[in-house]
Parts: structure tokens; C-alpha cells; sequence
């Protein structure tokens, strides 16, 4: 699960145009991209069980067939405080062996993304985003954020 | 083929592929430590297993290879690729003989002294022979496996054929050795068309089959699915009174739970399984040391996880042959420590507060702490001022590091200094914890925890602010359930809830606030429940808004980022599909402040505060001669046996060695000759400040629980009286009187010394015999236990009707609810309230108990504090360990009393 971020930790500008595929989320209107072999499952709204004294960014837990799934409130997590859609869905991903549900706005299409697009971090970003971004790929029209998704669950506790 | 043989078989085989990969790494990296340490062990398993089921030409080779991997692990020698190879002939050597026992259930003819001289001659630093080929010293008689030389005719003219690694899925086709008529069954000269070789061949492969974990995982989700589409069906089925699908649908669901019963019990066995083999391993054992060895296994039926049970497997049969053999003594030797012939080795397993609990115990001698103290020196582990600083205990604890065996001499049987700390490293793997207790001389104890997060538990399901939790079933002891129609109601003091449960003040706590859940829709009004729940000596209620059904759960462990939460052993999913968090009452109790404190004393006090009159438990027993004799259980710590050869002089006083003190003894007229009499039983009274003294007397008869009604008093000072008990005149006997005039410092803690006594002290207590009646109550409140358990019994001998409490606020709430009493003894130092500010309280409000006479128990008598006392209400003042006079005053104080009324 982790070549595709290691893979991409050590990408540069480089002259070969490889791409690689991401899904595209949006959350409050910005869009991110989580590498896409490390999604496991797009999920619709789903039963949640709250966990009561839980970190606030925990939304709960959820029964992924017969599998328990941490879910986590990624609008939290960011800092964001825009309303969420009463469709909200989530992304599965695997984490230390154990699964967590990110719940987002929307999911979009999976896109390849040039290797020549990506750009660091910029040094003004906000650092709790810094702090769960690997960088950033300039699209056509728009910013893509691609979430680093360990970080992001590290980030849950703290 | 034996069970035993054919599980061995399938375990090494796998042991040996995963040997072979660790060899391969190991001709590459040649001294890699971890690679040696590996192999090593993995010989010592081999080795260990195959000694205990008599496989004896194995044990033998595995023996002598392990001898030198030692050498190897330890760094005494470099590995070459002589001595690579010398460890691959090895190998090959097991892999050949396994082939062999596989084949034909018991061990090949063959002679490996060839070999085992080349492995001693390196374990012995000797030059290896020039001989460098690695032939076999003899021509292998059974199936070579392939990495053997090509095969020759052996000495009965067979030819062995070769086979794939994999030959027990095809027909066997190889002679068998003449040399074993047993299994004469297999034909010498079968063909492969003719699959003969009947059970023999498959007895490994197919009777058991290895199914990865994960595989099972898998069914276990895939049927949980399967259950709620059924529980979907059934519902839309009910809906819709189609009779068409009610039938296929009911058979549905048959099929459907009983497929889901079998995949649970896939993973669930129980450990008794585990146990199997021990019986045969302590037998083998005992017969090789020559030691007479009781197993006795307890709990066999507790169900575990198979993967847990897997882990556990290994460390507890390591454990239980270490037992045996270091543990128990030779027969003459526990003949001389006083000790039945027999030793015992007890293995224990039952569920307690959400765990599995693995007993492991022996009688024999115990760690040698010389010996392992010298070992930690002499391994350089820690020096002598730090292990001069050290506990018992902490000392003990080093026999879980690697490399330390106290064992004087490496047996077949154990000794390496691996296994202990093998035994650590499964244990903690899946998060459980081992504990070790040992005196030397009397045994050893290791408890083995393992956590619930692998097991199935019944659980309670609760609502709470519209959120449901699982309680295990183990922790809760009733239901109870409030309503606006139920007598009793939740009371609050200072915003504690509590409740009365029949005579007892349960303290409780709200799920909703507990957890911080929704209390919008909080209805004090409505019916709510209470989950009365017991963890150790502690109970407490917890409040919930519902509660369903029980239902049996599997725990998950929860993720990772919710472990630091107390409150929650672990998460679950329903049969209706939801997830749903596990209470642990552990930590619900932690988070109520009370961590695991007694407070069934408060329950029993209250009980007798509304009986009146109770039962009291008696030990009973008989010393010298006369009627048998009674002491209140309450008082008596423990029961010991001694030895009475063990028992020293210390001035004029017998002591003897116990747990590290020493211990008075004193004989209540019984013999404590060793020369007539080997052992006996001893009472064991400890007080407070944890200094311990021991009544020697003949024999322990029972424990009862009796109305005690003294009729005639004491004849001798050391008896309160004689009351009937079981239809049998008994003296029931005064522990204070011994424990005052046998051992005078034993109070001095207590500053009681110079106390004047009433000139005859039987006076006294005829007094208490006669003033005190069934009518006459006394409220006791005192903090210590001990005292609490030695005057209660003795002032309900007396005659009066006791109640006994640990704290002065426990007996305001009595003076709230209203009781009465003729008399309030009180202890002055205790925690919170103290005497004075208690003798204040009930004398400055208008409180019932006003004029009630109050005596104080202490022993501080300075004048100050007596006049203190005075000013605060106290009407006497009574050293704490003079009962004599303390029955006086009271007997006294009350008649005052009566006299100032009358």
C-alpha cells in the first residue's frame, strides 16, 4: 500500500511524462486526490455508530461487511467547517491493518495525473494542511491536493 | 498412527520447511545472530517434543545438533562451511527420519553414531574429521527424501524410490523395512495402480487440515453477511405473509445459523485442547527424572480462540515440563521437606473480568533466588548492590530474559536458558501478560492473562442516550428496574447517585454522563435500569435507559486511534448488522474513582443493621483436649500447614519463616514436638500493620455460619464462652487474649500498654453476659477491618446487637435514615471524619442520636485527647485492645444510662 506514496515522495519534475491515478474527492469545494491503490471502497452514506469520548474528528464506527471500520470525519480533520451534504460518502483505506472509513463530500472520476504537474507543498499552505498533504498537482482549472492518508489518521489522536 | 506422533509430524515439517529458508539466509550471512538463535530454537522444539514421545534416535540427533547451534548462538564458535554442512547433514538426517515415522509410524532402523561424533567433535572444539563427504553413515532405510544422494540397495536388497517432496499425495510405491513387522500392512512390493498403503499413508495429511486463519476470517464475515440478508428475508417475509417463501426462507434460516455456529466454532476450541499432550509429557517425565508428578487440570472446557490457543500452546507445555522438572522435588527430597510424596502440577483456566486466566502451578521448590541471584552477576546483568535493592519478585522476573536457566546441568529435558523468554515473547504477542509468584520451598505460580479481544463473550445489550453498549455478562450480577410505581428510588447525595439496594448503599454511575452522551431527552421521570455490576469486592450500578437482550459476541479489538479509551474493552457487530461498543466494567469502575476497594463490608454491615441478629462464620477446629473450639472466621488471615521441624527460637519465642518474616507461634495446647508430630495446622491473624501471628493447633474441622449465643462464660481466660454450635457444646475462642499476652509488642503499633485492668476481668464479660441483651444495639465504627472483624464478633458474644461500619459518614447516613442504637463505640483516627469531628457532628445537630452515649476506642490516651474527647461528647474513652474494660464501660455506660432515665 505504501509504493504508490513512496513512489511519489521520490517523484520529481522528472522529463518523463509518467502519470500516476488518483481519485478525486472534494471536500468543501476543494478538490484532493488519494493515490488510487490505496482506496479500497467507495461507500454511499452508511449506519454509523458513534463511539462516545472518541477524538472529535472520529465520526465512528460502521460494520463493512463483517469487517469494523473506524470512520473519520475528514471536514474535521481539515478544519473545515462547511456543511455536509446529506449524501455524504466515504472512502475506504487500510491503515496499520485496519480499516478507516474518510468521510467526504463527493467522490469524483479516477484521473491520471502527470508527473510533471506536481509541485511541493507551497510554503504559505496552512500547516495543518501541510501537515497531511503530500502536494500538490496543478490541474486545468483548479488545485489538487493529494492527501497523504497516514499522516491524515496520525494526525486523528494529536 | 498415535495422534500425538501424527501432530508432531505435521508441526515439524513445518518447522523444517521454515528451517530450511532460515539456513539458506544463514550460508549468507554465516553469524547472523537472530538466524542462529532461530534454528536453535527450532532444534530445542524438535528436540523437546520428540524426547516426550519416545522417539528416541531423533531426540538423539536433534540433541547433539542443538549442542552445537548453542555453540554457535553463543558465539564460542564461527560457522564455516564445514560447519554449514555438518548442520545441513543434520538436517537432512531429521528430514529423514520424519520421513521415516511418517511412512511407518515409528522411528527407521539406522545408526547415526557417525554423525553424532562429528557434532560432538565441534561441540567439543575437536578438529573435524577429514572425512569431509556427507554420506550417511547409513544407508537410509525408508523413503529418502530428495535432497538426499542418490539411492543405493540397502542391506535387504530394496531400492528405494525416489520421491517428490510432496510423496504423500501419491500413492506410496516404497518397500517397507523389514526391520518394522508392525506395519506389515503395507505390501513390499505394491504398484501404483493399486492405492494400498491405506490409512498409512494419509494418516498426516488428511485427518487434519492446516486452513490459513485468514481463510476462516473470511467464511466468518462472508456468513455474518449471509445472517443479516437472512434477517433481512425473514423481516420483509413477516411483512408480507407470502406463504410461498415462508417455508423455503424457514429452512433458510436453519441452514443459515447452524453455517454460522459451525464457522464460529472453527476458531473457537477449548483449551483442554491445548492439554492433550501434558498428561503423556508429565507421565514420560516423571518415569525419566524419577519423580512422582500429579497433573490435575482444571477449566479444560474454557473456550478459547484457535489462534490464541495456538500461541499459548508452546509456552504452556514448556512451562508445565519446567514445572516438572525443575519445579517438583525427587520423592526423598519432598519426603524431607515435609511435603507429600507426590508433587502436583495444577493448570487452571477460567474466564475473571474479561480475561483468560491460565493457572500454572506447582508444589515443588520453588525459584532458587541464590541461584539466580548469582546467575544476574555472573551474566553481568545487573550488580550485587542493585540486586541487594531488589524485591523477590523483581529478581523472579529475570528468568524471563533470554539465555538464563538456573538448571545445574543441561538436561534432554530443559536447561538452555531458552523457553522462558520464548514464553514471554507468544504471550505478549497477543497482548497478554504473565505474572510468576514463587516462595522458595513451597511452589511456584505462573498466571497467564490473555485479553478477551480473541474471545467470544455473552454480552448485555444496554441503551444509553439512544446509543446501545454490550456489557460482558460476566460482570453483572442483576437488573434492577426503576419506575414511578418502585419503592425505592435513585437518591443523590452532593449529586452521587445511589441506590438501596435491599439493605446496601449501591454507589452509582450514569451511562449517559459517564460517556457524555445526548441528555437532551434525559426523563428522570421515566423507567430507567440499573446494571448492578461487580468487579473484585467492588460493586456499583450503572444506569442505563434500556435494556435488550443477552447475545453471545466475538470482540474486536477496536482501532488503534480508540485504544487510549478506558471505557471500551473492544467493539462488536450485531446480528442486525450494527456496530456497537463493548463496556469494560474495569474501567467504568476505574473512572468511578473506586479502584477495586472492598466494599462488601459496608453490604454486610447493612445487612445486619436491619436483621439485627446475623450468622456469624466460625472456623472451627480442636486443640488439646475438651470440647472443639471456635474462632470467628473473619479474624483468621490464612490457614497454613508447617512443618514443625521448621520452626526456630527466637529468645523464648517460637517462630518460624513466613513469606520472608518471621512469625510467632504460639501452641494452643497441642504438641509442636517434631520428634511425635511432622506437620500442623497453623492459624494465621494479621493485622493492619501487616505483622502476622500463628496458633498452632491440632486439627481444622470445618467452617460453619451459626447464630452464636454464649451461654456459660470462659472457664479459662482464653475463652469468650461456650455457645452451641452444630448441636455441639464449643468454646469459642478470645483471639485478643493470645494475640495480648503472647506477643506484647504486637500492639505497641497501637500504643495500648499501660492500660489499668479491672481487677477480674471475667467480671467483665459476665457483666457484658448479663447486662447486654438481644435489645441492646451498638453502632462500631472503626476503619480497620481487622478490628471491625475482632470486636464485632466479640461484642456480639457479649450479648449485643452490633453493627459495624467503616466510616463515620456511612453512620450519619443511618442517623439520617433514622435507626437507632443505645451506644456508639467509635475508633478516633480514621481517614476523612475523624472520631472528634464525628462525636461533633451527632452532638451539635438535632440529630436522634444526641443523647445517645458515645465511647471512644483509641489508642492515643494522652490527657489531651481524652480531654478533647470529652469536650467533643465522647462519655469514655477505652484503650483499643482492652476488651475487658471495654465490655466494662459499655456494660457500664448503658446501666448509667438506665439509671439516668429510670
Amino acid at each position: 500500500m505504501t509504493s504508490p506514496a513512496s513512489a511519489l515522495a521520490s517523484a520529481d519534475t522528472g522529463e518523463f511524462s509518467q502519470t500516476k491515478n488518483f481519485l478525486t474527492i472534494t471536500i468543501s469545494n476543494q478538490i484532493f486526490g488519494i493515490p488510487v491503490l490505496q482506496v479500497q471502497d467507495v461507500l454511499g452514506p452508511q449506519k454509523v455508530t458513534r463511539v462516545p469520548l472518541a477524538p472529535p474528528s472520529v465520526a465512528g464506527a460502521l460494520n463493512l461487511r463483517g469487517r469494523i471500520v473506524t470512520a473519520i470525519d475528514v471536514k474535521r480533520c481539515l478544519n473545515l467547517t462547511s456543511d455536509t451534504p446529506p449524501k455524504a460518502m466515504s472512502v475506504v483505506v487500510e491503515h496499520n491493518h485496519e480499516l478507516y472509513s474518510l468521510i467526504i463530500d463527493h467522490v469524483g472520476d479516477v484521473i491520471p495525473l502527470k508527473d510533471v504537474d506536481f509541485e511541493p507543498n507551497p510554503a504559505t499552505l496552512d500547516p495543518l494542511w501541510k501537515g497531511i498533504s503530500h502536494g500538490i498537482y496543478r490541474l486545468d482549472k483548479q488545485l489538487l491536493v493529494v492527501l497523504d492518508v497516514p499522516k491524515l489518521l496520525e494526525s486523528v489522536n494529536s | 498412527m498415535d495422534d500425538l506422533i501424527a501432530e508432531f509430524l505435521t508441526e515439524t515439517n513445518e518447522n523444517m520447511a521454515a528451517l530450511d529458508l532460515d539456513l539458506v539466509k544463514l550460508e549468507q550471512t554465516p553469524n547472523d545472530k537472530g538466524l542462529l538463535s532461530n534454528i536453535f530454537r527450532m532444534m530445542h522444539t524438535v528436540k523437546g517434543t520428540c524426547g516426550f514421545l519416545g522417539l528416541s534416535r531423533l531426540e538423539k540427533v536433534a540433541h547433539h545438533a542443538e549442542n552445537i547451534m548453542g555453540r554457535f548462538r553463543d558465539g564460542d564458535l564461527q560457522v564455516t562451511p564445514d560447519y554449514m554442512t555438518l548442520i545441513f547433514e543434520s538436517i537432512d538426517r531429521i528430514k529423514m527420519i520424519l520421513s521415516g515415522i511418517e511412512e511407518t509410524g515409528s522411528e527407521p532402523q539406522g545408526d547415526d553414531s557417525v554423525l553424532i561424533e562429528k557434532l560432538d567433535a565441534v561441540y567439543e572444539g575437536r578438529a573435524l574429521s577429514p572425512v569431509a563427504s556427507v554420506m550417511p553413515d547409513s544407508t537410509p532405510i525408508t523413503l529418502p527424501v530428495s535432497s538426499l544422494p542418490e539411492p543405493e540397495a540397502d542391506e535387504h536388497g530394496f531400492v528405494p524410490v525416489r520421491a517428490p517432496q510432496k510423496y504423500l499425495a501419491t500413492p506410496p510405491s516404497a518397500p517397507t523395512p523389514a526391520s518394522a513387522p508392525e506395519t506389515t500392512a503395507v505390501p513390499v512390493s505394491a504398484t501404483p495402480d493399486e492405492p494400498k498403503g491405506e490409512a498409512k499413508e494419509s494418516a498426516v495429511s488428511a485427518q487434519t487440515l492446516r486452513v490459513n486463519v485468514d481463510v476462516l476470517e473470511n467464511l466468518m464475515t462472508m456468513v455474518s453477511e449471509l445472517v443479516l440478508t437472512r434477517n433481512q428475508l425473514l423481516q420483509i417475509s413477516r411483512a408480507q405473509k407470502d406463504h410461498d417463501f415462508a417455508a423455503p426462507l424457514q429452512r433458510l434460516n436453519h441452514v443459515v445459523s447452524d453455517l454460522q455456529e459451525g464457522v464460529m466454532k472453527t476458531r473457537m476450541q477449548p483449551i483442554g485442547n491445548a492439554w492433550s499432550k501434558l498428561p503423556r509429557i508429565i507421565r514420560d517425565l516423571s518415569m525419566e527424572l524419577g519423580k512422582k508428578i500429579d497433573l490435575d487440570m482444571r477449566g479444560a472446557e474454557t473456550e478459547l480462540d484457535r489462534q490464541v490457543l495456538e500461541m499459548i500452546k508452546d509456552p504452556l507445555t514448556h512451562m508445565v515440563r519446567n514445572s516438572a522438572d525443575h519445579g517438583i522435588e525427587k520423592p526423598e527430597d519432598r519426603v524431607r521437606a515435609g511435603k507429600p510424596e507426590t508433587g502436583k502440577v495444577i493448570l487452571d483456566a477460567y474466564h475473571e473480568g474479561g480475561h483468560i486466566i491460565i493457572e500454572i502451578k506447582d508444589d515443588g521448590k520453588g525459584l532458587p533466588m541464590a541461584k539466580i541471584k548469582e546467575k544476574i552477576l555472573k551474566n553481568g546483568l545487573a550488580s550485587e548492590s542493585e540486586i541487594a535493592a531488589m524485591s523477590d519478585q523483581q529478581i523472579q522476573q529475570y528468568i524471563f530474559k533470554a539465555g538464563f536457566s538456573t538448571a545445574e546441568k543441561v538436561t534432554s529435558v530443559s536447561g538452555r536458558g531458552v523457553g522462558m523468554d520464548v514464553v514471554r515473547t507468544n504471550i505478549e504477542r497477543i497482548g497478554g501478560a504473565i505474572e510468576l509468584r514463587s516462595i522458595e520451598g513451597q511452589g511456584s505460580k505462573f498466571l497467564i492473562k490473555i485479553p478477551l479481544t480473541l474471545a467470544i463473550v455473552s454480552a448485555l445489550i444496554v441503551e444509553s442516550g439512544r446509543e446501545r453498549f454490550a456489557i460482558p455478562q460476566l460482570a453483572v450480577r442483576e437488573l434492577v428496574i426503576i419506575n414511578d410505581k418502585s419503592e425505592s428510588k435513585i437518591e443523590e447525595i452532593k449529586g452521587a447517585p445511589v441506590f438501596r439496594l435491599r439493605n446496601m448503599l449501591l454507589p452509582l454511575v450514569s451511562l449517559k454522563k459517564l460517556l457524555k452522551l445526548d441528555m437532551t431527552d434525559d426523563k428522570r421521570t421515566g423507567t430507567q435500569f440499573i446494571v448492578v455490576t461487580q468487579i473484585g469486592n467492588y460493586t456499583f450500578g450503572i444506569i442505563v435507559d434500556k435494556v435488550f437482550d443477552t447475545e453471545e459476541i466475538v470482540v474486536k479489538p477496536v482501532a488503534q486511534i480508540l485504544k487510549n479509551i478506558d471505557m471500551f474493552s473492544g467493539n462488536t457487530i450485531l446480528g442486525d448488522g450494527s456496530v456497537i461498543m463493548i463496556l469494560d466494567p474495569t474501567g467504568i469502575a476505574k473512572a468511578t474513582g473506586e479502584i477495586e476497594t472492598s466494599n462488601a463490608k459496608t453490604e454486610q454491615a447493612a445487612d445486619m443493621a436491619s436483621d439485627g441478629r446475623d450468622k456469624t462464620s466460625l472456623l472451627l477446629f480442636r486443640s488439646g483436649t475438651g470440647a472443639p473450639k471456635a474462632v470467628p472466621l473473619a479474624l483468621v488471615a490464612r490457614l497454613e500447614e508447617i512443618t514443625l521441624s521448621d520452626i526456630e527460637s527466637a529468645g523464648d519465642q517460637k517462630v518460624i519463616q513466613y513469606r520472608g518474616e518471621l512469625m510467632p507461634l504460639i501452641p494452643y495446647q497441642t504438641d509442636m514436638d517434631p520428634a511425635r508430630r511432622k506437620r500442623a495446622p497453623v492459624l494465621v491473624f494479621i493485622d493492619e500493620t501487616r505483622s502476622s501471628m500463628g496458633l498452632v493447633i491440632d486439627q481444622i474441622i470445618d467452617i460453619t455460619e451459626e447464630y452464636v449465643d454464649i451461654q456459660v462464660a470462659g472457664k479459662t481466660p482464653e475463652l469468650l464462652g461456650s455457645a452451641i454450635i452444630r448441636g455441639e457444646a464449643t468454646d469459642v475462642v478470645d483471639i485478643s487474649y493470645f494475640l495480648m499476652n503472647n506477643k506484647k509488642d504486637w500492639f505497641k503499633n497501637h500504643g495500648s500498654e499501660d492500660y489499668a485492668k479491672p481487677s477480674d476481668p471475667r467480671a467483665a464479660l459476665h457483666a457484658g453476659v448479663q447486662t447486654g441483651s438481644k435489645n441492646t444495639r451498638i453502632l462500631l465504627v472503626d476503619d480497620s477491618p481487622f478490628f471491625r472483624n475482632m470486636l464485632e464478633p466479640l461484642l456480639r458474644m457479649a450479648g449485643y446487637d452490633v453493627t459495624a461500619l467503616e466510616n463515620p459518614a456511612d453512620a450519619l447516613k443511618l442517623c439520617d435514615r433514622g435507626d437507632h442504637f443505645d451506644l456508639i463505640v467509635s475508633d478516633i483516627e480514621m481517614p476523612g471524619m475523624d472520631g472528634f469531628e464525628f462525636a461533633e457532628k451527632i452532638r451539635a445537630g438535632s440529630t436522634s442520636w444526641k443523647s445517645v452515649p458515645m465511647v471512644a476506642l483509641t489508642s492515643h490516651n494522652t490527657q489531651r485527647d481524652i480531654a478533647r474527647g470529652a469536650e467533643v461528647g465522647f462519655n469514655k474513652y477505652v484503650a483499643k485492645f482492652d476488651r475487658e474494660t471495654l465490655l466494662t464501660t459499655l456494660s457500664q455506660t448503658l446501666n448509667e444510662r438506665g439509671d439516668y432515665y429510670a
